[in-house]
């Protein structure tokens, strides 16, 4: 039986474009888009994918998925989803003050959570969150685990006792072996996640969930912070000339006129 | 007290990525009036110490042991750890590259401070002679500045935000190689095989980008995206949806999670212009975009546009650039 932790965090949906994207910069936070409903980090709902995968290879009697979630005011039946593809358990980690640009007062949390849970062979988690794009807290889990962490996953495989993983390079990739406990952090080349039916979703709805507050997993005082977030912006647009556009009778010769623009403006 | 920076190398060559951080580093220290050092790991080391030199180091620390000669996180979080521990830094800068974004993040956590990582603005604050160190966050759409309160503050630094110094060869420093010991028993991945499946000109160093997004929709698309660039001696690069389909490899993506470049021309094939892919092309000296949607958001950022097929248009456009008289 293998004991797999997925880390996911719900995020807000930045892919609706700039125009939407609205903060507060006194509160030094993003606000909700009107409209948007919040989503799961997209990393880590490759996490979640690279998860099932492993469960499709061993069968689902040998491997047990939970996922664990951070933060304030979290949307459950959005979490519910990670249910519905077929996590056996989720813990949602729910306090007014988790809510944090500190990758290390998240780890500490969540590692104080993942201790509770208990026993566990392998944590993953998204390379990097959609909102902070800090890409740390899998390292800061492991390092205080003191479980081996590979960055970057785009494939991970179980032999024997032991984890095959392909981490991304700059050129292609690594091919990595290293030994279990441990924790990988997965990149979106693991592939999107599959969808539920619509009868596993309406089990998920039912299913229950266990909800733990601060005190139910750290008993220290809270970690102090190590770094100050000074200030939030939107950077201004740079003003640059309006685009030219180019045109022709057809596409094809618009092709050609925009290479003879080109010369023109002595970019070809 | 001192500014370090952690330089790679690859064929002997100092990395552009390197050089670019020596010259950021040095104008930190400057501002911090304390010198800049250098660190160099593994068998290619000593061979490129006088070109870290000449970007800007005072003095250069060569890390080399027989388990450092391929990048083993565990084992040169051990040597970096030692180095950082004797010399004390207030500052360690990487790149944002496979090694930094993996190595400093650790170094971080083990050493009990704080990673920033890739950052695209580095500025000393007046008062608290602080870093306040700039990044984009929520996927390009914003920008934080975040400060360090514990020591050293580690950062990485996204490419082509700093500006390399001018090589200088008759800039003098030091040459100082240092012995680790590298515990073994830490060492707990292995590394069984170094797939590459990018080869030729670097996208980073290209003067001549074609790149190709979701509307390519397959690997005979991309190779007619190739074929355009190699005639104007440039690369292919893709987004991020390309990449994450398998049309093409990871190497290739640019954007946020893949990477940064400032070529002289970009063309944008198919691309909507997605902010995190904006955030790794943004810089290019003249953006070309090639989209059937004229209300995309590339437009917003493009000098020059065709609004059409993108198959019909790169047919014409490849035709009439193989025909253009030699300048």
């Amino acid at each position: 039986m293998i004991n797999i932790v997925v880390c996911v965090k719900q995020v807000i949906d930045t892919e609706i474009g700039p125009a939407y994207f609205k903060l507060d910069e006194e509160v030094k936070r993003a606000l909700r888009p009107l409209g948007s409903q919040p989503i799961l980090n997209p990393f880590d709902e490759n996490a979640l994918e690279a998860a099932l995968m492993i469960r499709d290879s061993l069968g689902a009697q040998q491997s047990k998925i939970t996922v664990v979630s951070m933060g304030r005011r979290l949307a459950k039946a959005l979490l519910r989803k990670t249910l519905a593809v077929g996590a056996d358990d989720l813990i949602v980690l729910e306090d007014d003050i988790f809510d944090s640009f500190d990758s290390y007062k998240t780890v500490e949390w969540l590692v104080a959570a993942i201790r509770r849970i208990g026993t566990y062979d392998l944590v993953l988690c998204g390379r990097q969150a959609a909102d902070t794009n800090a890409g740390q807290v899998g390292f800061g889990i492991a390092e205080m685990l003191e479980i081996p962490c590979i960055s970057a996953a785009r494939k991970i495989e179980i032999e024997g006792e032991e984890l095959i993983v392909e981490r991304i390079t700059s050129d292609g990739y690594d091919v990595l072996k290293t030994s279990m406990p441990a924790l990988i952090t997965v990149s979106s080349e693991v592939g999107e996640l599959r969808f539920p039916t619509v009868m596993a979703l309406r089990a998920a709805q039912k299913k229950e969930i266990r909800v733990w507050k601060r005190e139910d997993i750290c008993s220290h005082s809270i970690p102090p912070q190590r770094t100050d977030l000074v200030r939030l912006f939107i950077p201004p647009v740079v003003s640059k000339t309006a685009c030219e556009m180019v045109d022709g009778v057809d596409a094809e010769d618009a092709g050609k006129n925009l290479a003879l623009r080109l010369r023109e403006a002595g970019l070809l | 007290m001192s500014t370090l920076v952690y330089c790679e190398s690859s064929e002997g060559r100092l990395s552009t990525m390197s050089t670019e951080i020596l010259g950021g580093g040095r104008e930190l220290a400057d501002a911090l009036g304390h010198p800049l050092l250098a660190v160099l790991v593994g068998q290619e080391a000593a061979l490129v110490a006088d070109e870290a030199i000449a970007f800007g180091a005072d003095i250069v620390y060569i890390l080399d042991h027989p388990l450092l000669s391929d990048y083993q996180p565990e084992a040169y979080a051990q040597a970096i750890e030692q180095l950082i521990t004797e010399i004390a830094p207030k500052v360690v800068i990487f790149g944002q590259t496979d090694v930094g974004r993996d190595l400093a993040p650790r170094l971080a956590f083990s050493l009990a401070t704080a990673a920033v990582l890739g950052c695209t603005e580095v500025k000393v604050h007046d008062e608290s002679k602080r870093l306040l160190q700039t990044r984009p966050v929520y996927g390009g759409n914003a920008e934080a500045v975040f400060s360090t309160i514990t020591d050293p503050q580690i950062l990485t630094v996204q490419g082509k935000s700093m500006m390399p110094l001018a090589r200088d060869d008759s800039r003098k420093g030091q040459v100082l190689p240092l012995e680790v010991s590298i515990d073994e028993s830490r060492i707990k991945t292995r590394l069984v095989q170094r797939v590459k499946e990018v080869e030729g000109i670097k996208l980073e160093d290209a003067s001549v980008v074609v790149s190709g997004g979701r509307g390519i929709g397959s690997k005979e698309g991309f190779q007619m995206l190739d074929n355009l660039a190699s005639i104007l001696k440039g690369t292919v690069g893709a987004s991020r949806p390309p990449c994450d389909g398998k049309l093409m490899p990871s190497g290739k993506q640019i954007g946020l999670t893949g990477k940064v470049v400032a070529p002289e021309l970009y063309i944008a094939v198919a691309i909507s212009g997605a902010t995190h892919h904006l955030r790794g092309c943004a810089s290019s000296k003249a953006i070309v975009a090639i989209n059937r949607d004229p209300e995309a958001n590339i437009f917003r950022h493009a000098r020059f546009g065709v609004v059409g097929d993108w198959r019909k248009v790169l047919d014409g456009f490849t035709m009439t650039v193989k025909a253009l008289p030699v300048e």
